[in-house]
C-alpha cells in the first residue's frame, strides 16, 4: 500500500475483467488501475475503471448495481472465483478495497451458470429467478384496506425463522457458487419464508410443487450437498432451507399422489 | 439417489458383518453361506432389490452428473472452493470405480468366472476367500476399492438425511460424524479380511 502523506492508503491493481457481447463468446481483458482508495467499495473501483476507459475513448464494462447498501440483490460479479468476493456474508457493493493487496491481480467474471446467460460483460440475465417467484412466490390476500396486523397470530420462533429465510435478496450467488449451478438455496429460502407462516398455508403444496418445477425448467442444476451456496451467500442463508424444501416437496408429492378425486372409482360399487 | 443409496448402504453393512464370520473359522462362514443359499426366497428377494437399487442408483447418478455439468456451464475461470469436501466432489468418480470393483467382485466370488490360480473349492467359501486374497493385486484392489467406498459413504450417508429433510444446522455436524463413522466401520470391516490373509493371520 502507498501511504500518501497522511492521507488514506491507495492500491495499484491489475484487473482481468470479462468482456462479452450477448450471444458471442467472451474473453478476459487486462487493465491496470492506480490510486484506488482502500475505503472504496468494489463497485466504486469498477466505476474508476470505467471512467478511465471513457477518458481513453474505450467501451466501459457493463455491471449490475442498484442500492449499493447490500440489500437489493442487484450487484453480482465473481471475484477471484468467489461470488461477491472473498469476504463471507457481504455483497459486492459492501466489499471494500482494503480487503485486497497492493499490486494484486483481481479476476472479475460474471455469474457462471447456464440459467444465467450473459447480457453484456458482467451483467447476466437472472429472469430464471423471476419465473420461479411468479410460479409460487406469493400469498392470496384480500387487497384494499390494510388488514388488522394482529388478526393472525404468528408465534415468535416461526416469525424469526420466516424472517431468516426472507433475508434472501435473490442475487443468485448460490447458483454462481454451486458446482452444479443449482438454485436450491434460493428456492428453499422463498419456500420456507412463505410455507411456515399462517398466511402462506393456502398455497403451500401448490407453491412447493410449482416452484420446484419452474426451477428445473429454467435450467438450474440439482443439489448434491456441496454446501458452497451457504458459504457464499451474502445473507448467510443456511442449508436448513434446502432440507425443509426437500421435506415440503416430499410431503406435497405424497399428498398429491393420494389426493381425493371426490368421486367413487369406476371399478368399485 | 437417497433411497437407492440407503438400500445399498444397508446392504454393505449386512455383507460386512457376514464376512466377519471369517474370523470365527471355516465352519461358521461356510454354515452362513449354506444357510443363505438354502433360503432361496430371502436370497433372491435381496438380490432383486439390490439389482433394482443398483441400476436405479447408477441411472439417476448419470442423469444428475450430466444435468449438473450442463447447468454449471463451465464455471468460473478462477474457481474457488470454500466448503465442498473432496468426498462430495468426487462422488461420480468414486462411484464408477466402486461399480468396476463390484463387477469384478461378482465375477470373482459369485460367478467364479475369474480363474486366479487353482480353483476347485466347491462349497468351501472359506478356502475360496483365502485363495482369492492370496493373490496380491486382487487384495490391494479390494482394499483400495473399500477406501473409496468409505469416501463415497461419508458423503452419501450424510446426504440421505438432507434429501429426506431430516437435517438442520444443529444436527449437521453430528450427522456428518455419524456418516463418517459408518463409512469407516464398513471399510475397516471389509479391509480386515484381505489384510488378515495378506499378513497370514487367516490361513
Amino acid at each position: 500500500m502507498v501511504q500518501d502523506n497522511g492521507k488514506e492508503p491507495t492500491l495499484a491493481l491489475k484487473l482481468r475483467v470479462w468482456r462479452q457481447r450477448r450471444g458471442q463468446p467472451g474473453a478476459f481483458e487486462e487493465h491496470s488501475l492506480a490510486a484506488v482508495p482502500t475505503s472504496a467499495s468494489f463497485l466504486e473501483m469498477m466505476d474508476m475503471l470505467n471512467e478511465q476507459l471513457i477518458k481513453a475513448g474505450k467501451d466501459t464494462f457493463a455491471f449490475d448495481h442498484d442500492c449499493r447498501e447490500g440489500i437489493c440483490g442487484m450487484c453480482s460479479m465473481t471475484i477471484n472465483g468467489m461470488p461477491h468476493g472473498p469476504i463471507p456474508g457481504v455483497t459486492t457493493c459492501q466489499l471494500h478495497m482494503r480487503n485486497f493487496r497492493d499490486g494484486e491481480t483481481i479476476t472479475v467474471e460474471p455469474w457462471r451458470a447456464r440459467a444465467f446467460p450473459v447480457l453484456k460483460d458482467l451483467a447476466v440475465d437472472r429472469s430464471g429467478f423471476d419465473k420461479v417467484i411468479q410460479s409460487g412466490g406469493f400469498i392470496t390476500v384480500r387487497t384494499g384496506s390494510a388488514p388488522e396486523a394482529n388478526n393472525i397470530p404468528v408465534p415468535k420462533p416461526i416469525a424469526d425463522e420466516a424472517m431468516d429465510a426472507a433475508e434472501c435478496i435473490g442475487c443468485g450467488a448460490c447458483v454462481a457458487s454451486c458446482k452444479n449451478g443449482s438454485a436450491m438455496l434460493f428456492v428453499g429460502a422463498k419456500i420456507n419464508h412463505l410455507n411456515i407462516l399462517p398466511q402462506g398455508q393456502a398455497e403451500r403444496d401448490r407453491r412447493t410443487l410449482s416452484m420446484v418445477k419452474t426451477m428445473d425448467e429454467a435450467g438450474f442444476g440439482n443439489c448434491t450437498n456441496y454446501g458452497e451456496c451457504q458459504a457464499h451467500c451474502p445473507k448467510s442463508i443456511t442449508l436448513d432451507v434446502i432440507a425443509k424444501l426437500n421435506r415440503d416437496y416430499l410431503r406435497a408429492r405424497v399428498k398429491e399422489f393420494f389426493s381425493s378425486t371426490g368421486k367413487p372409482s369406476k371399478g368399485g360399487d | 439417489m437417497a433411497l437407492t443409496g440407503l438400500v445399498l448402504a444397508g446392504f454393505v453393512l449386512g455383507h460386512m458383518t457376514g464376512n466377519l464370520l471369517m474370523f470365527k473359522g471355516p465352519e461358521a462362514i461356510n454354515a452362513y453361506a449354506a444357510w443363505l443359499h438354502a433360503n432361496k426366497g430371502l436370497l433372491w428377494g435381496a438380490r432383486i432389490v439390490l439389482i433394482i437399487s443398483t441400476f436405479a442408483h447408477i441411472w439417476v447418478g448419470i442423469q444428475l452428473a450430466l444435468e449438473n455439468r450442463a447447468a454449471r456451464d463451465g464455471g468460473p475461470a478462477a474457481d474457488a472452493t470454500r466448503r465442498a469436501t473432496i468426498a462430495s466432489r468426487t462422488m461420480p468418480y468414486s462411484g464408477v470405480i466402486i461399480l468396476g470393483f463390484a463387477i469384478f467382485h461378482l465375477l470373482h466370488f459369485t460367478f467364479k468366472a475369474v480363474a486366479l490360480g487353482d480353483v476347485s473349492f466347491g462349497d468351501d467359501v472359506y478356502k475360496m476367500i483365502i485363495v482369492g486374497f492370496s493373490c496380491k493385486p486382487v487384495a490391494y484392489f479390494y482394499i483400495i476399492s473399500m477406501l473409496l467406498l468409505c469416501l463415497h459413504l461419508s458423503h452419501g450417508v450424510s446426504s440421505v438425511f438432507q434429501t429426506l429433510g431430516l437435517r438442520n444446522e444443529r444436527w449437521r455436524s453430528r450427522l456428518d460424524v455419524l456418516a463418517l463413522a459408518y463409512a469407516w466401520i464398513i471399510a475397516l470391516g471389509f479391509i480386515s479380511i484381505p489384510l488378515a490373509v495378506l499378513t497370514g493371520c487367516l490361513k
